[in-house]
């Protein structure tokens, strides 16, 4: 069974909503940086990018991080994950990173990208923006910035489409029963 | 779209199906970026051990495979034959089962005998690499060749190796680099031309689908690309040609020779070079030359195949 949780207009929102807090709590984009996820945290970093530039004027560099060489689950995981590209063409060093993913599920794969940015640099400080918080944690990490919280079972999986990779903008819950 | 290679060892780009020769390739790409780094590490092979085990000299292949290795945190030990057991006349196969038994996940083997990693990777359960065996290939170093190919011509526009025309002039008879590569670009549509005096050319190689012209000047003719092969001294003392001087005179790349060439030609050589011999030094040195990007991406396309044998599973 399949349950829609967001449309376009509310994926549309929350992103908005996000670059507003994000330009909050660090009191404007002065020493930002945004790093996506690939692969979808790489589209919402880049929207946000184009938000923050809207609300302040101010262009804020965007990185590309690909975790597959840093994971903890590829023993366990069915395939392979195809390593892909890591582009982040500027210093993090002493900036403030805000790292961008779609879902925060266990934690695992904010535990392997913060251990990559680590490699870059020492950044002032990193904070996690993500669109779906699905609970289920299994390291102690939480989100600075959340789209929407969604209650979901172990056995459901939540689907975010972007329009860049998928055609549309669509959150959807998928429960096996 | 795959996603990992069929076989647990790389013995030959013959074996490569053009899926997996992609794979390697666009592998290596995001590689590539690891070397860039400050820190030039990341942790996807932690806990692995790679054995390099080389029964002929090497410097370029060894340590690009040491780098290679570490750069994924995998454990790697060098195996130099002159001080070990094999001087004792140990059999290579009590080798094999003897760093079998020390649990490595990789062997990189480099052989003077064709058939000796094919030979051990039956006998081990790990991955076996093969780091260069006898005439037989060297498929590690047409990969590299062939990224350095693709990252060059992606900068100046084009989507595809296909079509290309690929020179390779030398001692093609010995040459383990021909035959890896001579297989590789033929399954990447790459148009292939062989050329150097006919005593080191293979009788019917023409069987492989390359193109042979014993006339540099009609290999170098409208070829995108050129690879020079090390001419061995000791080919001469077999009478295999006259002298080194005229080999030069009538084989070896020069400036005067690339006048015939494309504008925009890419000159390679595996390494390492003797030069005034195969190639003149100012073009070794020129514009034209990848020499030196070869080794980079000899360490990308390394992680890679590192990665994609003996990652994850």
């Amino acid at each position: 069974m399949n349950t829609r949780i967001m449309n376009a207009d509310e994926v549309n929102r929350a992103i908005t909503r996000i670059a507003h807090e994000v330009l909050e709590k660090n009191k404007g984009a002065r020493d930002l940086v945004i790093v996506g996820i690939r692969t979808r945290g790489v589209f919402i970093a880049e929207r946000l990018a184009v938000k923050i530039k809207e609300i302040e004027g101010e262009a804020i560099p965007v990185g590309i991080i690909d975790i597959t060489l840093y994971r903890d689950d590829i023993k366990s995981s069915p395939s392979k994950h195809i390593v892909k590209k890591t582009e982040i063409p500027f210093s993090i060093t002493d900036k403030k990173v805000v790292l961008v993913d779609d879902v925060l599920y266990t934690g695992r794969s904010i535990r392997a990208a913060i251990d990559g940015l680590i490699d870059f640099g020492r950044p002032a400080n990193i904070q996690l923006a993500v669109l779906i918080d699905r609970g289920h944690r299994e390291l102690p990490i939480r989100a600075d910035f959340v789209g929407k919280n969604i209650p979901t079972a172990h056995d459901e999986s939540v689907k975010v489409m972007l329009k860049e990779e998928d055609g549309v903008d669509k959150v959807t819950v998928i429960s096996d029963q | 779209m795959i996603n990992k290679l069929k076989s647990k060892d790389l013995i030959g780009t013959k074996d490569l199906s053009l899926e997996e020769i992609l794979l390697i390739l666009d592998t290596a790409e995001s590689m590539k970026e690891i070397s860039s780094r400050d820190i030039k590490k990341v942790p996807a092979l932690r806990g692995k051990t790679i054995i390099n085990l080389f029964y002929e000299s090497s410097t370029r292949t060894r340590t690009s495979f040491e780098i290679a290795g570490k750069r994924l945190s995998a454990d790697v030990v060098n195996i130099s034959v002159s001080t070990s057991s094999v001087v004792k006349g140990e059999t290579l196969k009590d080798t094999a089962k003897n760093l079998e038994a020390m649990n490595p996940d990789a062997v990189v083997i480099r052989h003077s005998s064709s058939g000796a990693p094919d030979f051990i990777s039956k006998i081990l359960r790990c991955s076996v690499i093969n780091a260069g065996d006898g005439a037989h290939e060297h498929p590690t170093q047409a990969l590299l060749d062939l990224f350095t190919i693709r990252e060059k011509l992606v900068l100046r526009g084009a989507k595809e190796l296909k079509g290309l025309k690929v020179s390779i002039i030398g001692d093609i008879t010995h040459s383990r680099v021909a035959r890896s590569n001579i297989y590789a670009m033929n399954k990447m549509g790459m148009d292939v031309t062989v050329s150097g005096p006919s005593t080191l050319i293979p009788v019917d190689i023409e069987k492989m689908g390359v193109k042979v012209f014993t006339d540099v000047k009609k290999a170098i003719e409208g070829a995108d690309v050129i690879i020079m092969l090390r001419i061995q001294l000791e080919r001469q003392e077999k009478g295999l040609f006259p002298s080194i001087r005229e080999y030069s005179r009538l084989f070896g790349l020069n400036t005067e020779k690339l006048k015939n060439a494309k504008e925009d030609v890419i000159i390679m050589h595996p390494g390492p070079m003797n030069r005034g011999v195969e190639i003149s030094a100012d073009v070794a040195d020129g514009q034209y030359s990848l020499i030196l990007d070869q080794v980079t991406n000899g360490v990308a396309v390394r992680m890679a195949i590192l990665h994609l044998l003996t990652g994850g599973t």
